[in-house]
């Protein structure tokens, strides 16, 4: 059995007095594709905000594969750590906001090739043959040189889906990735999550409310609560046949909310 | 006659000393208010303390006792200024000041979205700022900018207190040596207005440029 990509072991964060994580612990296979769903302030998004540095731990550990996130080994012991080390770390990671986050003053396509030229020093040539595929392959070659106050939101989401792909990470991060969508947009977004999910063998995690793409996107489901997770499985064994009465209780809340399942 | 054609010549030569102030001011207003500006946002205790110090002593004390500190003191200590390095230092220091806290509250202004963009995409805290931040705030930060500016025009009066021949000195010399004070100050007050005019308009211009694109509208 191959190792785990990403293995969290007993974080726990706090913002002030509400503790959102509380000693939660999961393991994430290379490939998987992973879909966290649960109510709000169950701790889901914060788990993703913390894989990717926005959040730090008040205690546990997490390693990216096999190695540290919030630690550095030295001389065998475990030392915070430092810029240096997150940044080496981040390289494994992207992720796409729920309000995209796209930069305004920057074109589509500048969007996109900013991060590669100033991390990886890639030449501006290389950068937007890079960003003009990966901007093809969301539908948004088009539109390269627009500005993002020019685009609908599902393009958006798009162009940002394409500005994280652009760093090439093991690890990418949904985080409602379409809450912030009209209806009529969220699925030119998840139809560019299919095709991600059909044709790379990234690791994926999503939190998310739309409980039928959930079902026929992801490998495995996490059922969140209270900072905990209630109940995982098979997409059909927690949509179908939930064990857990907060799960079920849970589903029906979404369904009656008419999300399709 | 040929005396007025003297005399304009005069309040003109005055023009392009309070031209040459201004703009050497705000060039060192400007480099002072974001290095001031940025060191109040700064990680290091130090840092933000020295910035802090900066802005509130030159913010809390006379431009004019400022100025007179910098040119009739400092030689005091070694430091001999020209009248107009003196200006200059003065001026730039003062207006410094302030903008360094319009720098400031631009780079607050913009959202913490942008910021976790910046982290997101692994860039360091230097790039985020150079290409992502200071862009966005600088549009933020004009209008003021503009405000400062003009102040600081208005400001290079008081540097005819130190002997520097600008626009209000040789009105001064024009009145005395004619005994009319109608004409010299009518005079320079129009120049002084048409200038601050000058100012907000290449300020506006600048702002349009920038903005382009920003609000969806294709320019």
């Amino acid at each position: 059995m191959p190792a785990p990509i990403i293995k969290i072991d007993a974080i726990s964060k706090s913002f002030g007095a509400f503790k959102v994580l509380d000693g939660l612990s999961m393991q994430v296979m290379p490939g998987e594709k992973l879909a966290l769903i649960g109510p709000s302030g169950s701790g889901k998004t914060t788990i993703l905000r913390i894989l990717m540095t926005l959040e730090r731990i008040d205690a546990g550990h997490i390693q990216i594969e096999g190695e540290q996130l919030y630690h550095m080994e030295r001389n065998g012991q475990l030392l915070p750590a430092d810029e240096r080390h997150l940044t080496k770390m981040r390289q494994k990671i992207g992720m796409v906001f729920q309000l995209f986050n796209l930069f305004p003053h920057k074109s589509v396509l500048d969007n996109v090739t900013l991060a590669p030229m100033l991390t990886k020093g890639t030449p501006r040539a290389a950068a937007e043959k890079r960003a003009f595929e990966l901007l093809d392959m969301v539908g948004m070659a088009d539109k390269a040189k627009n500005m993002p106050a020019q685009l609908s939101g599902g393009q958006k989401q798009r162009v940002a889906i394409a500005r994280a792909l652009a760093l090439s990470p093991k690890i990418m991060l949904f985080d409602e990735v379409t809450s912030a969508l009209d209806p009529e947009l969220v699925n030119e977004v998840l139809n560019v999550m299919r095709r991600l999910a059909a044709e790379t063998d990234m690791t994926m995690l999503l939190v998310t409310h739309e409980m039928g793409f959930a079902h026929d996107f992801a490998d495995r489901v996490l059922f969140f609560d209270g900072g905990k997770i209630v109940e995982e499985g098979k997409p059909d064994e927690i949509f179908s046949h939930p064990k857990q009465e907060r799960t079920q209780s849970f589903l029906k809340k979404i369904i009656a909310a008419g999300h399709r399942v | 006659m040929t005396a007025w054609a003297g005399y304009i010549e005069l309040i003109l030569e005055g023009a392009v000393v309070t031209i040459k102030l201004t703009l050497m001011g705000s060039v060192l207003a400007l480099v002072v208010a974001f290095i001031a500006g940025l060191g109040r946002l700064s990680r290091f205790f130090a840092v933000r303390a020295l910035a802090t110090a900066y802005i509130e002593f030159f913010r809390g004390t006379s431009i004019f006792v400022q100025l007179f500190w910098v040119y009739f003191v400092l030689p005091l200590f070694g430091i001999t200024l020209t009248p107009l390095q003196a200006g200059v230092l003065g001026l730039g220091l003062n207006v410094g000041a302030y903008a360094a806290e319009v720098v400031r509250g631009a780079v607050q202004s913009i959202g913490k979205e942008q910021y976790e963009a910046c982290t997101a995409l692994n860039l360091g805290r230097w790039q985020g700022m150079r290409h992502v931040i200071l862009p966005q705030a600088f549009l933020v930060m004009l209008p003021t900018f503009g405000n400062n500016a003009i102040e600081l025009l208005k400001a290079t009066s008081i540097v005819s207190l130190i002997s520097l021949a600008d626009l209000t000195f040789q009105a001064q010399v024009v009145r005395s040596q004619t005994g009319n004070t109608m004409v010299p100050f009518t005079t320079i007050l129009v120049i002084y207005f048409a200038l601050a005019m000058l100012i907000t308009w290449g300020i506006r211009r600048l702002e349009r440029r920038l903005s382009r694109g920003l609000d969806g509208v294709r320019a």
